[in-house]
């Protein structure tokens, strides 16, 4: 079993794929917390989408590819949330329409400015095993900051996410805070392409934080289960892929899943198999039946 | 002194809230009154800078209020939260603490004790661990207002604090009102009550867009001004079942299709 575990640690390309699985599964859990209070898991689904015109062009004028996925992905918030404010188009229809314009734009990019070099299979769905050491230094880095900010942050945060109305009223600088968070989840975004593509990173933010979500009752905490179940189904994927030569980014994202539905059925406080009305319920169903 | 000076707010080319003028003193407890869409909301998140005004300048002690909003305690609409947040009741009443904490420090020593106070004077000290989803609606409410308190604010202003709240909750923030009011805080309450409780306000603002009157309840609650208010007339001691707002005040009965969860 140990050698099972420690067999594929032999190789430079798994330690790598275990850091960066590592790293992504704490940071996605950090920012996705903020973005499934926030009611913000489409915006995750825009942004990842989103980024393809920005590698195209940072790929044509060859600057890193991270930069141009990172302002395009920003571009595409700004989009939504300017269409929602300055007119009365509802939130989703604005993200639908954004999200496949980006993408569209990203498609003629690549053709036209002759950068099918790049490899759109790898980006749409990753590949956790072709990691670098450089996508990994850049994964490590991003968590580090996004992690001091939120601490640095903290407290503000959560009143942000939790009364957006109060923390106004407080003279809290909301737009700001709310940039912040779009500029948090664009760093993730950019973070996981690699790992687990832009089609699929939005399970990678919102899966673990919801999971952790139904488990306990604290921000704190569930950014720390979130945390654990992220880090732990991204090294898990990275295992599978490497014994069963299954495409890794699919694989994380299934055991996500599954962490989900176990939270789901069986939370020891909401669970719906095990929510404490529940188990009075069938308490009271079984007394009649004895009765 | 809380100086609203022709405050007006327009949403799409509709008036929201139009030309209103009024004075709050210190030691005042006002109440906001009016029909569904009147602009009560409105006129509070205007008051605070949470939408912009087409109109009008609003002061506290003559400076203008968003300069100062760590002076002012706002409790929003029940209905403008998600209860279902992770947080407990003691972080959310230290919420309040946080513009006096400022940026990059933890709340002091002095906060906790403020929160600590609140909490046990609203009663939910003894619910501080619990997530705030696990109480009821008046809890809820008793701890929103423990916030308000622990801001250690000079003007207090409340969007529809009774709506869907227990008698208890209810009777305890009549008090704490009238303990704020000894402290000489100045306090602006939305209410959708037209019953018996009106007698804990000093002052009454009947408000239909435009600010239909201001003064005691004597003389702002008139047929005449009713009728202008709600758009009806009404006759005194009739009871009104479809939505309107009779009288209870006169005919001493609450009427409970007035305590749903409205939004201005």
């Amino acid at each position: 079993m140990l050698t099972w575990l420690t067999e594929p640690l032999e190789f430079e390309f798994m330690r790598q794929a275990i850091a960066i699985g590592l790293s992504l599964g704490i940071l996605s859990a950090v920012v996705g917390s903020y973005l499934i209070l926030q009611q913000m898991g489409m915006m995750s689904g825009v942004i990842s989408h989103a980024v393809l015109p920005g590698i195209s062009i940072a790929f044509f004028l060859e600057i890193n590819v991270a930069i141009g996925a990172f302002i395009a992905g920003i571009l595409s918030a700004l989009l939504v949330v300017n269409i929602q404010k300055r007119s009365r188009i509802k939130v989703d229809a604005a993200m639908a329409l954004t999200l496949t314009s980006f993408l569209a734009l990203g498609v003629i990019l690549i053709t036209s400015l002759n950068t099918d070099r790049i490899n759109l299979d790898e980006i749409l769905f990753g590949d956790i095993l072709g990691v670098t050491s450089s996508d990994v230094w850049r994964t490590v880095i991003i968590t580090a900051i996004i992690l001091i900010l939120t601490k640095l942050f903290y407290k503000e945060l959560e009143f942000y996410t939790f009364d957006p109305l109060g923390a106004k009223a407080c003279g809290l600088p909301v737009n700001l805070l709310y940039f912040g968070l779009i500029c948090a989840i664009t760093l993730t975004i950019v973070a996981s392409m690699q790992t687990v593509g832009v089609l699929l990173v939005m399970s990678l933010l919102v899966g673990p934080a919801i999971a952790a979500y139904l488990l306990v009752k604290e921000l704190d905490r569930m950014m720390l289960v979130g945390s654990i179940i992220g880090a732990v189904s991204s090294i898990a994927g990275m295992y599978g892929s490497y014994y069963f030569d299954l495409p890794s980014g699919a694989a994380i994202v299934m055991i996500i899943f599954g962490f989900f539905l176990l939270a789901f059925l069986f939370s020891p406080t909401q669970g719906i198999l095990t929510a404490p009305e529940l188990k009075n319920k069938v308490f009271y169903w079984l007394r009649s039946l004895l009765n | 002194m809380l100086e609203v000076r022709n405050l007006s707010v327009s949403y799409r080319h509709t008036w929201a809230v139009e030309r209103v003028s009024f004075v709050l003193q210190p030691g005042q407890v006002a109440g906001l009154l009016g029909s569904n869409g009147a602009g009560k909301s409105s006129l509070i998140k205007a008051i605070l800078g949470l939408i912009p005004c087409a109109s009008g300048a609003i002061y506290w002690k003559n400076k203008p209020v968003t300069k100062q909003l760590n002076k002012v305690a706002y409790v929003s609409q029940r209905s403008q939260i998600d209860w279902d947040y992770p947080v407990t009741v003691e972080k959310v009443a230290m919420m309040g603490r946080i513009s006096s904490t400022g940026w990059f420090r933890s709340h002091s020593k002095h906060s906790h004790l403020l929160v600590r106070q609140a909490l046990e004077r609203v009663g939910m000290w003894q619910y501080r661990a619990s997530q705030i989803r696990e109480l009821s609606g008046g809890q809820q409410q008793r701890v929103f207002l423990a916030r308000a308190i622990a801001q250690d604010a000079e003007l207090f202003l409340f969007d529809e604090p009774f709506n869907n709240v227990d008698s208890q909750t209810e009777s305890i923030i009549f008090d704490i009102f009238a303990e704020l009011k000894a402290q000489q805080k100045a306090l602006l309450v939305i209410s959708h009550d037209l019953s018996e409780t009106l007698e804990n306000y000093d002052k009454l603002l009947l408000l239909n867009k435009k600010l239909i009157a201001a003064g005691s309840i004597e003389t702002v609650l008139t047929n005449e001004n009713i009728n202008k208010a709600y758009n009806r007339y009404l006759p005194v001691g009739n009871s009104d079942q479809r939505g309107f707002p009779s009288l209870p005040l006169l005919t001493n009965q609450k009427t409970p299709e007035l305590q749903k969860s409205t939004r201005c």
